[in-house]
């Protein structure tokens, strides 16, 4: 198929431009002409409010590039400088601290819609590849930004993550060493950790985005009841009778819901950037320091969950690969998920009790996980911490047989959609 | 639709929480004598002194400029230059001690810099550590500190406080807990225990002052930024509103 220029035959300006770069078709193609079902509800929220929080990520982080001075003998004071000398360098530092929280409040919200909904489902299965690259790239992001204020739970964190890979046969203690660049975690760490954070990262986050939102553009959303609303076409027109345009319905919508998200977000900014302890964490107020090691290293609040697997896998001849293994395929589980759900129908309105009841379980057993990963280590905790991982991963690992003997209610043909 | 208001009333409970949660997470028990209050610049300014007086002879504030601390604090100039700078500095230095980088040999730990305790110890733990000195004579300054126990500080503030002494709660006892005073004064001070408790409640939010200087700015930023959200969310709504009238 040839490509035609200025396929809408726009004139004076903006025709100069269209013939020689698809300006007209990409705004019809992805806003006007791009018909999301109208039945979208809270959940659909937070797919715009993740891409909202990504440029709030990259606007603030260019500012605070422009004054803090990456190195272990500056970057303690250069956070400070930053937050007494250069002018509301508080406030966009705390509008960054608190995004990467917000960061993945909104996306494990935006995730769990996913499951919700089925929206990993054929023909969607590349989308939820795309996004579960984009959130193993983020945690990457977020661990190498976590230890950029150079901290003492900067430096400890570092210190135990980097060490993971230790755990590796043969190769694990070289390959510390080859990551730090040293033998502790130390300025030769710190820098890398800082090119990661603000150039190779975010360039891969930022495309794995576009890639996401091409493969969605493509074969266009899903929605709560999780019927194709491309099965019933206007026939004079093609459109679909259930989609609404992108643009305007959605992003008047999706402003509301901005408004409101950017209401808690600014409540916390402004008066409560620690986040309790949990956004920014007391001992991070004391530099970095090899000798002082906090009474208690936890990780970030949003690796709670992934931390307590680490933690609850009975390490095998003193080494503690089966954690690292396991905690890593918590994560990689997540991508086979559109081939591990087996059930005729999308959303979870038509599932049935088995799958109800699977996803109440693993929900109550990623939040024990999350919270037990934060708490000092207790053989409650441990015992809840195994219970729960056994949970999280027979949610998976169980998918295709609960899937397939679950009971459904029929889909509808078209959506369900009161006017409100 | 019930789904949605379940969730959003648990997104505000989780966002109070937040605001509540840093309220808790600064100190973790109450103090019926001690809150933070980094609005009361008459309180600050207390603070301020006593620290310059007491303090700074030993332990620096190294991120704080005289400068910023007084025109946060509304301190004039010349009560600035004359009363809590050290003759040698200029008001857009940073508070440094006089304290020499050998004084670990003769003291044990060298003074911290309190730029950060109130945020990295917390507000309750500073105002606790002040008032928990007391008489142990296996100490080589002869003075320990129950919050912080080998503590190399003396103490400074005797002079105010008075001399305390521990009590020893044995085993079982009841009220342990309870209104059991830890310590007791065993030779009293120049200020009265009330006395002493408002000195180190001063002290201490200006320590949190100095943690964090735009503290009270930013907070009263909130404000408008949230009035302004609030205008704009009934706008927001109402445009959405009006468009979504087609949809059927």
């Amino acid at each position: 198929m040839a490509i035609v220029p200025n396929p809408y035959k726009t004139t004076g300006f903006l025709g100069w431009i269209d013939d020689r770069f698809p300006l007209t078709k990409l705004w019809k193609d992805h806003l006007t002409e791009y018909y999301a079902p109208k039945n979208f509800n809270f959940w659909y929220y937070f797919g715009s409010l993740a891409l909202l929080v990504l440029v709030n990520q990259l606007i603030t982080g260019i500012v605070l590039t422009m004054h803090y001075k990456p190195g272990a003998e500056t970057a303690f004071d250069s956070v400070e400088y930053i937050m007494r000398d250069v002018p509301w360098g508080n406030v966009i530092r705390y509008m960054h601290s608190t995004g990467a929280s917000a960061f993945f409040i909104v996306v494990f919200l935006h995730m769990y819609r996913g499951l919700l909904y089925g929206s990993y489902r054929k023909p969607r299965e590349l989308i939820w590849v795309f996004g579960a690259l984009i959130f193993l790239v983020l945690m990457a992001e977020a661990f190498c930004g976590y230890v950029l204020p150079w901290g003492n739970m900067s430096y400890w964190g570092a210190q135990v993550i980097i060490s993971l890979f230790g755990t590796i046969p043969v190769i694990g203690p070289d390959m510390v060493i080859w990551i730090q660049g040293d033998y502790s975690p130390a300025d030769a760490t710190l820098n890398r950790l800082f090119s990661l954070h603000v150039i190779a990262l975010p360039f891969v986050l930022v495309g794995l985005v576009v890639a996401h939102l091409i493969a969605l553009h493509e074969v266009g959303s899903n929605n709560p009841d999780g019927v194709e609303i491309k099965k019933h076409k206007d026939k004079a027109t093609g459109i679909p009778l259930d989609g609404i345009p992108f643009h305007p319905y959605y992003t008047v919508k999706d402003i509301v819901g901005v408004t409101v998200f950017l209401m808690v977000f600014c409540a916390i900014i402004f008066w409560a950037p620690d986040g309790g302890g949990y956004f920014l964490e007391k001992p991070n107020f004391t530099p970095a320091s090899a000798i002082n090691t906090p009474p208690h290293i936890t990780p970030a609040w949003y690796f709670g969950s992934f931390y307590a697997i680490l933690r609850a896998t009975p390490p095998l001849l003193g080494s503690a690969l089966p954690g690292v293994i396991a905690m890593f395929g918590a994560v990689l589980v997540i991508f086979f998920v559109p081939w591990l759900d087996r059930s005729p129908v999308k959303s979870i309105r038509y599932k049935g009790p088995l799958f109800k009841i699977a996803l109440a379980l693993f929900t109550l057993a990623f939040i024990a996980l999350s919270y037990y990963g934060m708490q000092p280590p207790s053989a409650t905790g441990t015992l809840i911490s195994r219970i729960g991982m056994a949970v999280y991963f027979l949610f998976f690992f169980l998918m295709p047989v609960y899937t397939k003997m679950d009971s459904y209610k029929t889909e509808p043909e078209r959506v369900t959609h009161e006017a409100h | 639709m019930k789904l949605t208001k379940v969730l959003a009333s648990g997104l505000i409970a989780l966002a109070s929480l937040g605001v509540g949660g840093s309220a808790v997470a600064s100190g973790g028990e109450s103090h019926p004598y001690f809150a933070v209050d980094t609005a009361n610049l008459a309180g600050l300014q207390r603070g301020a002194r006593d620290f310059m007086a007491y303090c700074s002879g030993c332990h620096s504030l190294k991120y704080l400029r005289y400068n910023r601390m007084a025109a946060d604090l509304g301190i004039p100039e010349a009560s600035l230059k004359a009363k809590l700078m050290f003759a040698s500095d200029k008001p857009s230095d940073v508070i440094v001690s006089a304290m020499p980088a050998t004084a670990i040999d003769w003291l044990g730990a060298q003074p911290p810099d309190l730029s950060l305790t109130a945020r990295s110890r917390g507000a309750d733990w500073v105002a606790d550590y002040l008032q928990s000195f007391y008489l142990d004579p296996s100490r080589p300054l002869g003075v320990n500190n129950t919050v912080l126990p080998g503590a190399s500080m003396p103490h400074v503030l005797w002079e105010l406080q008075g001399w305390q002494a521990k009590v020893e709660h044995h085993e079982g006892a009841a009220g342990e807990g309870h209104g059991a005073k830890p310590f007791e004064l065993v030779q009293a001070g120049k200020l009265s225990p009330e006395e002493y408790k408002k000195f180190v409640g001063d002290l201490t939010n200006f320590l949190v002052y100095a943690a964090e200087p735009g503290r009270e700015h930013r907070k009263a930023v909130g404000w408008k930024v949230l009035a302004f959200l609030s205008v704009f969310l009934v706008l927001a709504y109402m445009l959405k509103k009006e468009y979504w009238k087609d949809v059927h």
